[in-house]
């Protein structure tokens, strides 16, 4: 069966824990190894997380929103949005390292993260509209199971 | 959940528990305790014990990385011991251990610090 949610919620910090909390509680139905829970649970909170800090700025009174689509052959598919400010360079966004926000303390392995806990991860950004992350990731268990 | 933070100091040493999830929202409350203990203490060198922390992410890298400069200029070594599976994929994925080293439990890392526990 193909099984769709999505949530909105503030951009406030408090919401990075709620938002891989409820995301591995949806995923939870296919059956995953405790690894690739965590692995999803992490790629979650970098989103979020970078959602509220650059793409608002920090500021609270936004909104982020995630749909994860759960497939029959056991695939995730997470698409985590904002609406905020947007990355004007994606591909140096990605580079291990790299952030744009050293003052704070970001270690900037954000995305180098996501890209290594999923199989394929797009970005969609255009500056003053907001980023769009896809993501998606096979689950070996459901794999041998279906095949 | 949260995250909740003890602090030892052992002779030039301070040792650093946490338990809990570390991410963005708790990292703040976490790097301004830590700052506030290290240069409030004559110490040096900083052990890490991960031992009861459940989720971190790169924002939680992100305040050792920081601790971790503060630590080399006051001329120590930064230590992380009793480190969870799946963190210390995180590290190593982060090429943390090419300037963090990694002991087993706290009396080793002690050992290797020069203090007999």
């Amino acid at each position: 069966m193909r099984n769709e949610m999505h949530v909105e919620f503030s951009s406030v910090s408090q919401n990075e824990s709620f938002a891989r909390v409820t995301v591995a509680a949806f995923v939870a139905q296919l059956d995953p190894t405790m690894e690739e829970l965590t692995e999803i649970k992490t790629v979650v909170s970098e989103a979020v997380t970078n959602a509220i800090i650059h793409g608002y700025n920090n500021e609270p009174d936004h909104k982020v929103s995630i749909t994860c689509h759960l497939h029959e052959d056991g695939e995730v598919e997470l698409t985590i949005r904002d609406y905020g400010i947007g990355i004007e360079d994606v591909d140096e966004a990605r580079q291990p390292l790299y952030t744009s926000k050293p003052e704070l303390e970001r270690s900037g392995m954000g995305f180098t993260i996501i890209e290594n806990f999923m199989d394929s991860v797009e970005v969609f950004s255009k500056h003053g509209e907001g980023t769009s992350v896809h993501m998606k990731k096979q689950l070996t268990k459901s794999k041998t199971v279906y095949n | 959940m949260g995250l909740e933070f003890s602090f030892e100091v052992k002779e030039d040493i301070l040792i650093v528990r946490l338990a809990g999830e570390l991410d963005h929202h708790e990292a703040e409350a976490l790097r301004d305790e830590w700052k506030n203990m290290l240069y409030h203490n004559p110490v040096k060198h900083v052990i890490l014990n991960l031992e009861q922390v459940s989720f971190m992410d790169s924002s939680g890298l992100g305040v050792v990385l920081g601790r971790y400069k503060e630590v080399l200029q006051l001329g120590g070594q930064m230590v992380v011991c009793s480190i969870p599976h799946s963190i210390k994929r995180l590290f190593e994925m982060s090429g943390m251990f090419k300037i963090i080293r990694l002991e087993e439990n706290e009396t080793f890392a002690l050992e290797t610090l020069g203090v007999a526990s």
